[in-house]
């Protein structure tokens, strides 16, 4: 046997998926992923998924602009060319702080989708890697590495004890590349 | 999610019995990937004759100048401001369905997110065609920007609400966007497993190579949380800065400090209404009862009641104080707008927005389909009385008698006005037939937990209190989209 890379538990329920994960981890067998077509509460603590910095990156973004924004104003309105407009203070800080805010909210968002989609390897065009086409539909699949795991039948009898619909075993890590 | 079952007490977000995850994944996309109905032809063809009005009222305001408007040296700004606020507003409701209500735990806005925030995005490309077409010069748009410039370096006057109110729209805009792509990016890879050929393509170019994994998806929970936590105050700010378009000048009946909260309560109202109007014809057309349920247009509903009535109160408020402050001007501006040549627009504007909407507070019209159809429709139209109120009503009759003048609007201001309505549908109805037009994962995410067919199983199981079960049974005798002979059994 051996030219099955992958052996995927394909599952129609995510309570069942989740107690298919619990089987494998008990039998120390290393889940590669999931694929799910959904967001799934309390996956990333059994599979050992660190939490995302994400929000830490999107506070120092955030403070990014609004330190932009002061500059901005302050630079062009109070140091480089000041208006005389009746008399008032050129350095009007109450004045600048609606810009401030909204470039707080712009650098804050486009820092942490940027950041989202390079560390999650989105960009556009970019080659999907589908192991299951119904991954995104109504199937939640469970893969494992056919290499690094032997024991192919006792898979095949953990996921399918678990409630797996079916279990395939692909030659090809991903079908999307045709 | 897993393993947890939602108190019996809560109405059903999905209707319908023996619904699973395939089911839902082809309702939703049945009018993407089929071919579209007469309903769609129809509708599409009249808004893109509109989309063609907007082109020629705009192109000949571009080559003529705004001196083919009805502007006059009293009345500077009418229509175009009045529209562009007018849109601005609608576009509030997107974000606050997905923003406000993500915070806040709503899970009623999973189905009707994905569309409320398409309107955002193609209300706020209406509100910003007329900030470029004011202008009389568009093409020196870029002027309104802080460029380095050969004009001995002088920059843009960051004291004026007007630069405020361009980063607060094209933040607004381009951060709106952002939200809705990054929730679309699921559902489009779910387009692409599904077709093939030509479209595969297509759809996997902007899928982004979305592949559901465990970590993308953990991240994109993150990310839409925080995206969330910034869109919500960047929504109240957005409309604050534009009502600042008024309020920060020393025109009576303009220069007053209740309009930020003012404005945000009636953007949020125009913007359910516009809500309303769309998607009680698309829920029909596209077949989404059980999706969009009796539960959603009832909550929408209870938003607009209370919205139309923090406006009324603001009406009143912004009445009284013009009297008590013992300002002359600010007191005649106000007795001018509801007793002066334009009395007709103040009252429809009394009339739509205050009047009307408290019809909601009795459930049969809250829940007649028609009766909220029609409804929401006249509070648009008194939105946009409202600031062709405020705007028109505050210039007419300035510090000068002599000067005093009426606004009327050329034919190129009405077909500006009634092409960006065609501009919107036109943009909406692709909408429906591109993208899915309800967030298939977030409505897959309540199928365990809150659709009618959970409960139902939580029922026929026993255990639950008798009260209960007879109250959600009740509950339920609202929902167009609910089987009543299935309960007559229990």
């Amino acid at each position: 046997m051996s030219n099955i890379k992958y052996i995927l538990g394909s599952f129609g329920d995510p309570d069942e998926m989740m107690h298919g994960i619990e089987k494998l981890q008990e039998n120390n067998i290393k889940i590669y992923d999931v694929y799910t077509p959904m967001p799934i509460h309390g996956i990333e603590a059994k599979l050992g998924i660190k939490r995302s910095r994400l929000d830490i990156l999107a506070f120092f973004c955030g403070i990014t602009g609004t330190a932009s924004a002061f500059a901005l104003i302050y630079l062009t309105s109070v140091v480089d060319w000041r208006n005389n407009i009746g008399g008032k203070p050129a350095f009007a800080l109450p004045d600048f702080i609606p810009i401030m805010f909204e470039l707080t909210i712009l650098f804050t968002a486009f820092g942490l989708v940027l950041s989202y989609y390079a560390s999650t390897h989105l960009f556009p065009g970019r080659a999907p890697r589908v192991m299951d086409l119904r991954a995104t539909d109504d199937r939640f699949i469970i893969a494992v590495d056919a290499q690094q795991n032997a024991e192919h039948s006792k898979i095949d009898g953990l996921l399918k004890d678990a409630g797996a619909i079916e279990v395939k075993h692909n030659e090809r890590k991903y079908i999307s590349y045709e | 999610m897993s393993g947890h079952n939602e108190s019996i007490l809560r109405e059903p977000l999905i209707t319908g019995q023996d619904i699973t995850y395939a089911q839902i994944t082809s309702d939703i996309l049945d009018p993407v990937e089929n071919k579209p109905n007469k309903a769609w032809w129809i509708g599409f063809i009249l808004a893109l004759c509109g989309a063609t009005l907007w082109l020629v009222a705009v192109s000949y305001t571009f080559w003529n100048g705004i001196g083919s408007w009805g502007l006059n040296k009293t009345v500077g700004w009418a229509w175009d401001i009045t529209g562009f606020v007018w849109w601005v507003g609608i576009g509030h409701a997107g974000t606050l369905i997905s923003a406000v209500l993500l915070l806040f735990r709503q899970n009623w806005r999973n189905s009707i997110n994905r569309s409320a925030e398409a309107m955002t995005i193609f209300a706020v490309i209406c509100a910003a065609t007329y900030v470029v077409s004011h202008m009389g010069r568009p093409w020196l748009a870029y002027w309104v920007l802080p460029l380095p410039n050969q004009f001995g370096s002088l920059w843009v006057n960051f004291n004026s609400p007007l630069v405020w109110d361009m980063f607060a729209i094209s933040t607004y805009f381009s951060v709106s966007l952002l939200f809705w792509y990054t929730g679309l990016l699921p559902d489009i890879a779910t387009i692409r497993d599904r077709a093939t050929g030509l479209r595969r393509k297509i759809y996997s170019i902007f899928s982004f190579g979305w592949s559901g994994n465990v970590k993308t998806w953990q991240r994109f929970e993150t990310v839409s949380l925080i995206l969330a936590g910034i869109s919500t105050p960047l929504v109240l700010s957005v409309h604050t800065i534009v009502s600042m378009d008024f309020a920060t000048s020393v025109i009576p009946g303009w220069h007053t400090t209740i309009f930020p909260p003012y404005f945000v309560a009636g953007a949020i109202f125009s913007g359910f209404a516009m809500v309303l109007t769309l998607l009680l014809v698309a829920r029909k057309v596209l077949g989404l009862e059980n999706y969009i349920t009796m539960f959603h247009i009832e909550s929408m509903n209870k938003i607009i009641i209370l919205t139309g009535s923090i406006v009324g109160v603001a009406y009143i408020t912004e009445f009284f104080i013009a009297w008590y402050s013992g300002s002359e001007y600010e007191a005649y501006a106000f007795v001018n707008r509801s007793t002066g040549p334009y009395w007709w627009a103040y009252w429809m504007m009394m009339t739509c927005n205050v009047i009307s909407p408290q019809l909601l507070w009795f459930k049969k019209i809250r829940l007649s389909i028609p009766a909220t159809w029609i409804l929401s429709i006249v509070v648009n139209i008194g939105m946009w009385f409202e600031r062709f109120v405020i705007i028109v009503t505050s210039l007419h009759r300035d510090y000068l008698p002599s000067s005093w003048a009426m606004f009327y609007p050329t034919w190129v201001d009405v077909s500006v006005f009634v092409g960006s309505i065609g501009v919107f549908f036109t943009l909406f109805l692709l909408f429906l037939r591109v993208l899915p037009s309800i967030a298939i994962a977030e409505v897959k995410l309540l199928l365990k937990s809150s659709s009618e067919q959970a409960k139902m199983a939580q029922i026929k199981d026993g255990h639950l209190d008798k009260v209960h079960v007879k109250e959600y049974v009740e509950s339920l005798e609202k929902f167009d989209s609910v089987k009543q002979e299935e309960y007559a059994k229990i």
